[in-house]
């Protein structure tokens, strides 16, 4: 079954994620998409993560597919106009890929190269539309395309955002603009996150709630200063804090979560930047 | 109003390294509002550039070089000075600038950085509340303008970068879209902003851009 049919099923997804190198070696991923497969239904490939170049996520994606991993590729509008972004999702198509995750991409000015030209023409509610667009066999601007491409369309949207409305008003338009599922942003408080899915379950939508792994007590300190919609709870900063081993530790306290967001989100993605291979043993302890 | 920066004195002494004998000119509007060219620091540029060795033939601020008759009228009345100078140097924006250029025939020197279409908050603090897109939808966006107050000039809402209120570029700049979200709360039309607003027509903004009033076309 695939992500897509999953979806639809209400089957409990679960993804994961991996970040091309900043360089063509793809030795290590490949290692890492090989221990998920199987365990995971899906793998979200980074387009160049924190505005910082890397590997393109389209050829990742591809050479995931090769492995048997399902791959969704993500697509930001930071670095393409409509006409490369709608040129890019017909070759993921053509490339058989189907899972496409719309981001708005992070500003380049936070990357490496900061002195780039950002993009943004689209943003990710229009991109969104963009793609249904195409699987209506036209384009942006009404011409007929050539054979005409399927997408499992997905959008991010973030439980923590504060305040939450406008949140909620784009997570709204994402879902009328035909997003199918959604991933989130690192969840971290059980209780916060089931009072947003009180919010959104009218909309009887997909949503797969982010875990992010804690790696250190300064890597969680850091996301609470500069990530976004990140709140990580002074407690668990303690309790990585005394631990004698951090891997166990975040390994502990991801499975843990995860058993506390089902029944509530329709799945999980985890995202354990560069320690996949916890991923089985976190989705053993937490039963999944 | 257009807001300048005055570029660092080296790189205009760097531009100036070949000329010798220099007409200076300023701008009684945007850069004397900018202090970047008015009569104070057209004077302070004169003194300067002659504690350097340079010859300044004429240091005056027009009204205005960016309007190009008023530049012939001025370069008629300043020909011998023109004639003597090897070169002028603008304190003005990129517009008085080329007009300068057009209007004297003569080789230029930027004295300023042309920077964006400011709002004049108070005496010395400018802000950009306008990227002169060429499509305005201020009647949506409650009259907060998602290109200029936005850095990715997202048409649909914040992005997930908005931390604190501030965006992830800096956090000297509250987001936009929570200024427009709390606009249009406050002023009961939270409804516009769950409009899907389409991608913006670039087409409107193809540069070099130009306009031709027909004085004689009834208008309203």
């Amino acid at each position: 079954m695939t992500l897509k049919e999953k979806i639809k099923n209400k089957k409990f997804i679960i993804t994961s994620e991996i970040g091309p190198p900043k360089g063509i070696d793809v030795k290590t991923i490949l290692e890492e998409a090989r221990l998920l497969k199987g365990r995971v239904d899906a793998v979200n490939v980074t387009d160049s993560q924190s505005a910082v170049m890397r590997l393109g996520s389209l050829a990742v994606s591809r050479l995931l597919k090769e492995e048997g991993v399902e791959p969704v590729y993500q697509l930001t509008c930071r670095d393409r106009n409509r006409i490369a972004l709608q040129s890019d999702a017909l070759s993921a198509a053509v490339l058989g890929i189907e899972n496409i995750l719309v981001l708005t991409g992070d500003h380049p000015s936070r990357g490496d190269h900061p002195e780039a030209k950002p993009v943004f023409d689209l943003d990710s509610v229009q991109l969104i539309e963009t793609l249904r667009k195409l699987e209506s066999g036209k384009d942006l601007s009404g011409k007929e395309l050539k054979g005409v491409p399927k997408f499992c369309v997905g959008a991010v949207v973030n439980p923590g955002a504060d305040p939450v409305e406008p949140e909620l008003i784009k997570f709204e338009k994402k879902l009328k603009a035909g997003a199918e599922f959604f991933q989130t942003q690192g969840v971290y408080d059980v209780k916060t996150f089931a009072k947003f899915i009180d919010k959104v379950k009218q909309y009887n939508t997909c949503i797969i709630a982010g875990i992010i792994l804690i790696k250190s007590p300064d890597m969680a300190r850091f996301m609470n200063k500069n990530v976004a919609g990140i709140f990580i709870p002074d407690s668990l900063i303690k309790e990585v804090e005394g631990a004698a081993d951090k891997q166990d530790k975040a390994f502990e306290i991801a499975a843990r979560t995860i058993t506390g967001l089902k029944g509530l989100a329709q799945g999980v993605h985890l995202m354990s930047l560069g320690w996949n291979k916890l991923v089985p043993r976190i989705l053993d302890a937490a039963g999944l | 109003m257009i807001i300048t920066k005055q570029k660092p004195i080296d790189d205009i002494l760097k531009y100036l390294e070949k000329a010798n004998k220099v007409f200076i000119v300023g701008c009684t509007q945007c850069a004397t509002v900018c202090k970047t060219g008015g009569e104070e620091e057209v004077k302070k540029m004169k003194e300067f550039l002659e504690s350097k060795g340079k010859k300044v033939i004429a240091a005056e601020v027009w009204d205005t070089p960016c309007n190009l008759l008023e530049v012939k009228k001025r370069a008629r009345d300043r020909k011998n000075e023109l004639e003597t100078s090897e070169t002028l140097l603008l304190m003005s924006c990129g517009d008085g600038a080329h007009t300068v250029v057009i209007g004297t025939g003569m080789p230029v020197v930027p004295g300023n950085d042309t920077l964006f279409l400011g709002q004049s908050e108070r005496t010395g603090r400018f802000n950009e509340v306008c990227a002169l897109c060429g499509d305005c939808t201020l009647f949506i966006t409650g009259g907060y303008c998602p290109n200029a107050l936005c850095p990715k000039g997202l048409q649909n809402g914040p992005c997930g970068g908005v931390k604190d209120g501030k965006c992830e570029v800096s956090p000297d700049i509250d987001c936009g879209w929570l200024l427009i979200y709390n606009r249009l709360k406050d002023t009961g039309n939270l409804d516009n902003m769950k409009k899907v607003l389409p991608p913006k027509d670039h087409s409107k903004s193809i540069r070099p851009r130009k306009v031709v009033v027909d004085a004689t076309k009834k208008r309203i």
